[in-house]
């Protein structure tokens, strides 16, 4: 690599001056720029693009992971994704997931990004603790939460003691175990939505609240008026990123409660997951995983469109 | 985050006496400081007393997991539940297993990703916007749909329970390349037309210019791939079921019982053995955490 630093000096300096103007492709700089970025290209070629195109295929075939036999059925394994009965149940605790852990940790981040851009005593504090548990891995949350949530002796059925509430069952009945996996999910990523805010917040110019101040404009008022609209491209980039995080995730369900109970944490997720590696129908789980990428995509160019226009940039 | 402007919106310039505006400004204050102190209290107390709670338990014996009411502490400070720990899976190991991947992974990340970006924002040639939409592309594949082409990939090279079967396939830096690409266009381009008229070659200009002027950003992402190489659980997962290559948290849920009855002191031990050094390393270098994961959120 060495090698390279006297002739691509010699090279720049010859022709430094006009380099700009000159389109000509010198043979150098294209080695150089294949030496640079040819090993992530190549990986990016191998481990995210490759899969992506293989896996349209992979959904095309009845075939099981590690076998030799796999035979091509079209449209089939879509065809029996779709008329699935378990396949409602999928999408609406898929939906319910996305919706609850983006519209919460949303709103709830705001509210304890606008609490920390408070002029307050101990705020660094709070920061950081907010912001501790995205750091952590989901495998120890999941478990460590597992525990607070033991409908015995767990932190949370004691509490509940105390305003002589009976804790539900949380592990095996149906509707409280994706509660208690979306209150933990929460738990773990608002600090993560809350700091995305606080830096915008604080971005936003002094000068318009003074001007909105000036106005007669209350707090509540400069907030809804002035400061939510220019926290626009802010609440666009986190509507984003957490829709996406919120699809994909795996750690805290596998920890919790692996799917169930009777799969009702069963998010598509998990069972590409539970297809493909338990079950072990890849062709089958590959359909599943390009239906996720479809909604994915969906979504994104969805938010992109719609919520583009209506986002201030200031 | 902390030298960042702090602002009270200012009341209204009227004409009363400074003293008096001072004092009704104390008593409409007073209220409002009191509740804001109190949910930040609150707000502290919820995602502190978990983390706490597992400290606390780890260091409890089995009886006192089913005492009423509650013990807040444990009754010695010992470290049985640590011991046993290591007595049912080795930990040590894989705690190696997992600083050594997630040093390697995110070195090798941070070099790709410099590299890379550097090639697409100083080179001149052709196709380099192509090679740009390649990478902010790759940034919306989800994991989930290359997972099962990607297994049978590292399966048919024999990479299953090796290092490199963890390691290589996670390499590509999208993320990576993306936040030192808007970085470098943010470098003032006099400093590097300067270095290209001294005769410095693209190779020096790297090392020389543009590595030096990046220190923070590129503290930022090899934080945020350590945090991110270090919980890594659904690729390890699959590619490992042997614990001499496996890496922590995989280890971790070995632990978990099939027949429902946890032992919670042990679980606790090893989940805080998983979460102490990610949490020291946070602790000691938030602010460039942060940083990295606020580039590109707001200004972008």
């Amino acid at each position: 690599m060495t090698a390279f630093t006297p002739s691509a000096a010699a090279s720049a300096t010859a022709s430094a001056p006009r380099s700009r103007s000159r389109r000509r492709v010198r043979p150098r700089n294209l080695l150089l720029f294949l030496l640079l970025a040819g090993p992530n290209v190549a990986l990016l070629l191998l481990f995210v693009y490759r899969p992506l195109v293989l896996s349209f295929y992979y959904s095309m075939l009845q075939w099981n992971l590690g076998s030799n036999i796999a035979r091509f059925v079209g449209f089939g394994n879509y065809v029996e994704w779709f008329t699935n009965p378990d396949t409602p149940q999928v999408l609406l605790t898929t939906a319910i997931f996305a919706v609850t852990t983006v519209g919460g940790g949303l709103l709830i981040g705001l509210a304890l990004a606008l609490l920390l851009n408070q002029k307050l005593v101990g705020r660094g504090i709070a920061r950081t603790f907010a912001f501790a548990p995205y750091v952590l891995s989901g495998i120890a949350v999941g478990m460590l939460w597992l525990y607070i949530f033991d409908p015995r002796n767990g932190l949370l059925s004691v509490a509940l003691g105390w305003f002589g509430v009976g804790s539900p069952q949380w592990y095996t009945t149906s509707p409280w175990a994706l509660i208690m996996i979306i209150i933990v999910y929460l738990w773990k990523h608002i600090g993560y939505v809350a700091l995305i805010y606080l830096a915008g917040l604080q971005a936003v110019p002094q000068d318009l609240r003074d001007a909105a101040a000036l106005d007669g404009a209350g707090r509540s008022r400069t907030f809804r008026s002035v400061v939510f609209p220019l926290l626009g491209p802010v609440t666009f980039f986190l509507l984003i990123t957490t829709m996406l995080s919120s699809l994909q995730s795996f750690d805290l369900i596998r920890a919790m409660t692996d799917g169930g109970p009777l799969g009702s944490t069963t998010t598509l997720m998990y069972q590409i997951y539970v297809e493909g590696f338990q079950t072990g129908r890849a062709g089958y789980a590959s359909a599943s995983a390009t239906v996720l990428f479809i909604i994915l995509l969906a979504i994104t160019g969805l938010q992109l469109k719609v919520l583009e226009r209506k986002v201030h940039y200031s | 985050m902390s030298t960042t402007l702090e602002r009270t919106p200012t009341p209204t310039p009227v004409a009363t006496p400074p003293g008096r505006r001072r004092q009704r400004r104390l008593l409409t204050r007073l209220p409002i400081d009191g509740a804001l102190y109190l949910t930040m209290i609150l707000a502290i107390l919820v995602m502190s007393v978990p983390l706490i709670w597992m400290f606390l338990a780890s260091f409890k014996e089995l009886p006192e997991f089913a005492q009423i009411p509650l013990q807040w502490l444990p009754e010695s400070f010992d470290f049985s539940n640590f011991a046993q720990v290591a007595s049912s899976i080795p930990i040590g190991r894989m705690f190696l297993n997992s600083v050594m991947i997630t040093i390697l992974g995110a070195g090798l990340k941070v070099i790709l990703g410099l590299a890379c970006a550097y090639a697409i924002v100083f080179i001149d040639v052709p196709f380099k916007k192509t090679v740009f939409y390649l990478v902010l592309f790759a940034l919306l594949i989800p994991g989930q749909i290359t997972i099962i082409p990607n297994y049978t990939l590292i399966a048919d090279l024999g990479w299953l329970n090796t290092y490199q079967g963890i390691l290589v396939p996670g390499l590509a830096s999208a993320f990576g390349t993306f936040l030192f690409r808007q970085h470098f266009l943010s470098l003032p381009i006099s400093v590097m037309e300067a270095a290209e008229v001294d005769g410095a070659g693209h190779w020096r200009r790297l090392w020389r210019f543009v590595v030096p002027m990046s220190v923070p950003t590129i503290a930022a992402v090899s934080l945020v791939s350590i945090v991110a190489e270090w919980n890594e659980y659904l690729w390890p997962m699959l590619v490992t079921d042997n614990t001499r290559t496996m890496t922590l948290p995989v280890g971790l849920t070995l632990l978990q019982s099939l027949d429902g009855q946890q032992n919670w002191g042990v679980l606790m031990a090893a989940s805080a053995l998983v979460t102490v050094p990610i949490l020291l390393i946070f602790l000691i270098l938030q602010r460039r955490l942060v940083a990295g994961l606020t580039a590109g959120a707001v200004t972008g």
